[in-house]
Order: structure tokens, then C-alpha cells, then sequence
């Protein structure tokens, strides 16, 4: 897919523009697109090469809770979790971030503060984002204020599909000035997105309204991350960094729950991407019971027979 | 049963030949490694094409009993029971079948009706047990104070099996039924030489109300696929009923300890004889609990 470089001030000027640049991008072919997934799904990833993935997934794990019935405690445990997976193996790399509702940040700061884990939050009324953008705007900043390193927003999926781009984009750009030196991951819902053309268009529009990483899904909606999806946002990426010189992260979220679907995704990020993506800076898991998975594989590589639930932690 | 003579009988007729696969989860896959092994009569001749488990099979069949864990010792002693029974009766309902099995390995008529007959009696005889067998191995200890103090079994979670060689009918129900009516649930490596009863045996698993992962049953080679089960961290039990290399049961037993594995370690075994709690109590792990007799808030009420 070859893009003219978009000279953002024309493209963005109005809802015109944008909507005519975004509808001028080459259309997703579904069928290649799901075939391509899959075919890339069926690499053999062994040995060395599985252990290299599944350190390198482990690094790449936004460790996340976000249900109503979370607490101080959970929390707490669940960011000592992303400092020392497994608390038996210092040789485990620790999780890329924990990924928690705005008032737990604080908890989690007391814990991972001064290591490398980082502490993303959600915000812009999530899981929804059907609030007003002051609503949202203040949201950000108490997540900010509260010390995220991260904020997860979601894009208001009803002015997307009604065709109210510029809405869309201001409200990413209000977003990204509200985190300051936060790094902005936007949320599409993809699973709400209809069409692999829109996932291509909401890629682009989070792209250039400042987004410093795609998501594809709250986790709350299903379908949630799908190979093809993330594909497509993939490419979105490459041919973002190749027309405009920005990189852009890509976090897939929900429904990723084995080592298998997380080496598979790996797969797709090298041969789609290319391995300046597989770097937890620019590609991320957000998943709760991957990290489970992932240390189990592990300590089947480096023990030799098979692990078992109880031996790695409750979530 | 593929027979050299189904097809000469009636030329018409192509043989339709029977594929062995596995039982993992309900489900019939073949092996993951795509392999089989001829399997052939005392004499050499050929009898069937079986399935050739692998130890991804093994991990994908521990995988499966332990997702049926939590229903199954869930259920009641007496639904248990009642699954059990209706495995028998669908038992009843194969004898030929059955029979026909033993009989193209060379067992004679006699000797495999006993044997099906045999099956399916000890099969009934463990249905029975389900709720009879907290009675006999828990029950209300005598204690020196003002409390009760109760003992009851538990079942130990996943229990990985392997089946006698020979007789492959009998030893394989001698293994599987007791393990499963405590509430267990079981990967079974069937008898490496008579491997075809064990998957009829799935048939008639899979039809009969038996949630699918409480039982799993493996074809192939115990000396390949034993010790991945031995080894695995998620199972809590071991029977080596039909590991006779006396070398690889050690290493078998020696890899289960590093886990705490419950064991049966493997013995000469008269499987025609009444087999007693033998093989129920190695897989139950008894809980002890007291309860005061009496306190002041209940004083004068009927509590």
C-alpha cells in the first residue's frame, strides 16, 4: 500500500478533508487479509527461537485489571506480579506496565516506582468514552496528575461510524495535550469498528491526530484483538512511519491468552512491521491471564516437563 | 472391527476399516504428531492402525481432565453413581463388540466373554461405590472433648494411568473406574499391544452422560509417553499398573516424587480377583475437620 505523504494541516483542516483522506486510503482486502493472519499463524516457533519469544512477550505484557471489583490490594499484588513474574527466576524479564483504572495509579506507583515497569491508566470514560470531552479531558488529567506514565483512551466510537471525523481527531488531539509527557495509546474497539476498512481509517485518524500507540480493544467488547486486526494496524504503522518518519506503537488487548496466540502475534509484528517493532517501547500485550501462560511455557523450556496453575499466582 | 474376510465375504462391498484415534476431551482427534503403529494379533497378523499419542497429546489430555475437574468431584456421590451405572449399560449393550476385539488378538471365545463379562461386572460393582465410600474410609473420629471431628475423602484431582498390558478390557476398566467414581479425573495410556477395546471403550464413554475430560485415553507407547505424564506439575496422582520395565518404573516413580505425587507403583496383579478399596484409597486425600458440640448461643433451641 503506497500513501502520498498527507500534509496534515490540509488533510485535518475539516471534516471534509480528513473524511476524503480517510476514505482515499486503499481499501482492506478481508479475505487476504485473514488468510495472511493465518497463514503467518502457522510458523513454527521452536527452541531458542520460543524462548527468545517468550521473555520477549513477557517484557511486552501490559499486566491489566479493570473490573469494578478491583482494590488497593489486588492492585498491589498485581504490580509486584509485573516487577518479578516469577519471584523463583530473576532471569524473568518484568511486564511492560500494569494497566489499572485512574484511582488505582497511586497504588500502583507505591509499588513499581523507580523500576521499568510503567503505570498506564485508562481514561476518556472508559470502556464507553460516551462522555463529555471536558469530562474526559479531566479524567486524563487526574490520571496524569495521579503519576500514569501511560493513558489508554478510547475514541468515541459513535462519532466515528457517523462519519464525524474531525470530532474524532480534535478530541485526540484535546486528549494528547492533556498528558503532557504521558505516552497516548488510543483505543479503536475495533470489535465495534464493523469493517477491516475502518480499522484502517481509525488507524490513520489516532495516527495523525498524535497517538503514540494504536490499542485495538477495551477488552470489554467481543471480538477483541484478532490476528487480521492487528495486522492491518500493523501496516497502518509501517506505512505511517514511511510517509510521515513517526513511529507508532501498536498494543493489541483482549482475548490473548496463551503463549501460542502471543508468539503468533510476534510473528505477525516481524513479518508485517519488521523487528524494529519488537520492542516493548513499540509493541505491547494488554492481557491479565497471558502472563499466567507465558510463565508456564517458561518453566516448561527451562525445566524440561510440563508446569501446572499452581504453580504461578492467582489473578 | 477390520477383518481380512469382511471384505472377501461380499465383494460388493468395500471394507469400511475402522480409524483408532484418541480420546481427549470428549473429543476423538488423532495424534497431534500424526503418527500410528500397527497393532497386530499373537501371531503377527495385522488387526488395526492405532493412534500413536505423543507427549503433546499427554499434555493437551492433562490439559482436558483438568478442566473437568471442578464438575466432576462437584457432582454429587449419587450422580456420579448414576453416569457410572449408565456407562455399563452402554457396555452391556457393545459385548460383542467387545468380545470380537479380544478375540482378533487370539483370546479364545471363552476366555473373552469372561473377560467382557468380568469388565462390565466391575464396572457396576465401582458405580456402587460412589456413595458408599466416604462411609467406609471417613466418618466421625472419637476425640477426648467438647467437639466432632470428621473425616472425609476427597478426591485428589488428576490422575494419570497406565493400563495393564494384558487383559486389556479388564485391566483397563480396573484402573479407570476406580479413580473416576471418587471424583477424580484420569489420563489413561492403554495397553500398548491390545490398544482397540480402550477406544471402544471411549465410544461408549462418549455417549453415556460422562462429561467430557474425565476420562482421556491415550494409544501409544507408555516408555514415550509415561514420563511426560510423570513429570507434569498439573498431575496430582500415578498408577503404574502396566509399566513391567522395572528400570522405567523406577525413573517414572523417581520423576513423580519431585511433583509429590500420589502413586500405585506397579505390582503383580490378579485382575479377576476382588479388587477391594486397592484402588480407590491410593487416589483420595482425606480432610479433617471439627466442629464444637455445643455452644451458648444455642442454648435451649433445637440447633
Amino acid at each position: 500500500m503506497t500513501v502520498t505523504a498527507p500534509a496534515t494541516d490540509q488533510v485535518t483542516g475539516s471534516n471534509a478533508t480528513l473524511r476524503a483522506f480517510l476514505h482515499g486510503l486503499p481499501g482492506v482486502d478481508k479475505v487476504g487479509a485473514d488468510a495472511r493472519a493465518a497463514a503467518l499463524g502457522t510458523r513454527s516457533i521452536k527452541t531458542s527461537s520460543k524462548v527468545f519469544a517468550i521473555d520477549l512477550a513477557i517484557s511486552m505484557v501490559d499486566l491489566t485489571t479493570l473490573e469494578g471489583a478491583d482494590t488497593p490490594g489486588k492492585v498491589r499484588a498485581l504490580a509486584t506480579k509485573a516487577l518479578r513474574p516469577d519471584p523463583l527466576d530473576p532471569s524473568c524479564p518484568a511486564a511492560a506496565a500494569v494497566c489499572v483504572y485512574p484511582s488505582m495509579v497511586a497504588d500502583v506507583r507505591e509499588i513499581v516506582a523507580g523500576s521499568t515497569v510503567k503505570i498506564a491508566s485508562v481514561a476518556t470514560a472508559f470502556p464507553a468514552g460516551q462522555a463529555s470531552l471536558r469530562v474526559k479531558i479531566d479524567d486524563v488529567r487526574d490520571a496524569v496528575a495521579a503519576g500514569a506514565d501511560e493513558i489508554d483512551m478510547v475514541i468515541n466510537r459513535g462519532s466515528f461510524l457517523a462519519g464525524r471525523y474531525l470530532e474524532v481527531f480534535e478530541e485526540i488531539v484535546a486528549v494528547k495535550e492533556a498528558c503532557g509527557d504521558a505516552r497516548l495509546k488510543v483505543i479503536m474497539e475495533t470489535g465495534e469498528l464493523v469493517t477491516y476498512d475502518n480499522v484502517r481509517r481509525a488507524s490513520w485518524l489516532s495516527m495523525l491526530a498524535g497517538a503514540d500507540f494504536i490499542k485495538t480493544s477495551t477488552g470489554k467488547i467481543s471480538p477483541a484483538a484478532t490476528p487480521p486486526v492487528t495486522l492491518i494496524m500493523l501496516e497502518a504503522v509501517r506505512d505511517f512511519l514511511a510517509t510521515t518518519g513517526r513511529k507508532v506503537g501498536v498494543k493489541p488487548a483482549g482475548g490473548i491468552r496463551t503463549s501460542k496466540d502471543a508468539i503468533k502475534y510476534l510473528v505477525l509484528v516481524n513479518e508485517t512491521a519488521g523487528d524494529g517493532w519488537l520492542d516493548p517501547h513499540w509493541f505491547r500485550f494488554g492481557a491479565s491471564s497471558l502472563l499466567n501462560d507465558l510463565l508456564l511455557q517458561r518453566n516448561k523450556m527451562k525445566t524440561g516437563h510440563y508446569s501446572g496453575p499452581d504453580y504461578v499466582t492467582l489473578d | 472391527m477390520p477383518t481380512k474376510d469382511s471384505a472377501t465375504k461380499d465383494s460388493a462391498r468395500l471394507a469400511v476399516r475402522k480409524t483408532y484415534k484418541l480420546f481427549i476431551g470428549g473429543a476423538f482427534p488423532r495424534s497431534e504428531s500424526g503418527r500410528s503403529y500397527v497393532v497386530t494379533d499373537a501371531k503377527g497378523q495385522f488387526v488395526a492402525n492405532a493412534s500413536q499419542a505423543s507427549r503433546k497429546d499427554a499434555r493437551d489430555a492433562v490439559l482436558a481432565a483438568r478442566g473437568a475437574v471442578a464438575k466432576w468431584s462437584g457432582a454429587t456421590a449419587y450422580n456420579r453413581g448414576q453416569i457410572l451405572y449408565r456407562v455399563a449399560e452402554m457396555l452391556e449393550g457393545r459385548r460383542e463388540q467387545f468380545v470380537a476385539e479380544l478375540r482378533a488378538f487370539g483370546v479364545s471365545a471363552t476366555a473373552a466373554t469372561l473377560e467382557v463379562d468380568a469388565a462390565i461386572d466391575r464396572w457396576v460393582w465401582y458405580a456402587g461405590w460412589s456413595d458408599k465410600v466416604a462411609q467406609v474410609v471417613g466418618g466421625a473420629n472419637p476425640v477426648a472433648g467438647p467437639f466432632f471431628n470428621i473425616s472425609a475423602p476427597e478426591p485428589t484431582g488428576v490422575v494419570a494411568l497406565v493400563a495393564p498390558r494384558e487383559p486389556a478390557l479388564l485391566g483397563l476398566v480396573s484402573v479407570v473406574a476406580p479413580a473416576i467414581v471418587t471424583g477424580n479425573t484420569v489420563v489413561v495410556i492403554a495397553s500398548e499391544p491390545r490398544p482397540t477395546p480402550a477406544i471402544t471403550l471411549a465410544e461408549v464413554l462418549a455417549t453415556s452422560d460422562l462429561p467430557g475430560g474425565v476420562v482421556n485415553i491415550l494409544t501409544g507407547s507408555p516408555a514415550e509417553i509415561a514420563p511426560w505424564l510423570a513429570s507434569h506439575s498439573d498431575v496430582n496422582g500415578l498408577d503404574l499398573a502396566g509399566i513391567e520395565d522395572a528400570q522405567l518404573a523406577t525413573d517414572l516413580e523417581i520423576a513423580a516424587a519431585d511433583t509429590l505425587k500420589r502413586l500405585v507403583r506397579p505390582a503383580a496383579v490378579d485382575w479377576t480377583a476382588d479388587p477391594g478399596l486397592s484402588r480407590m484409597t491410593p487416589f483420595l486425600e482425606t480432610k479433617t475437620v471439627w466442629h464444637p458440640k455445643s455452644f451458648e448461643g444455642a442454648k435451649g433451641t433445637a440447633y
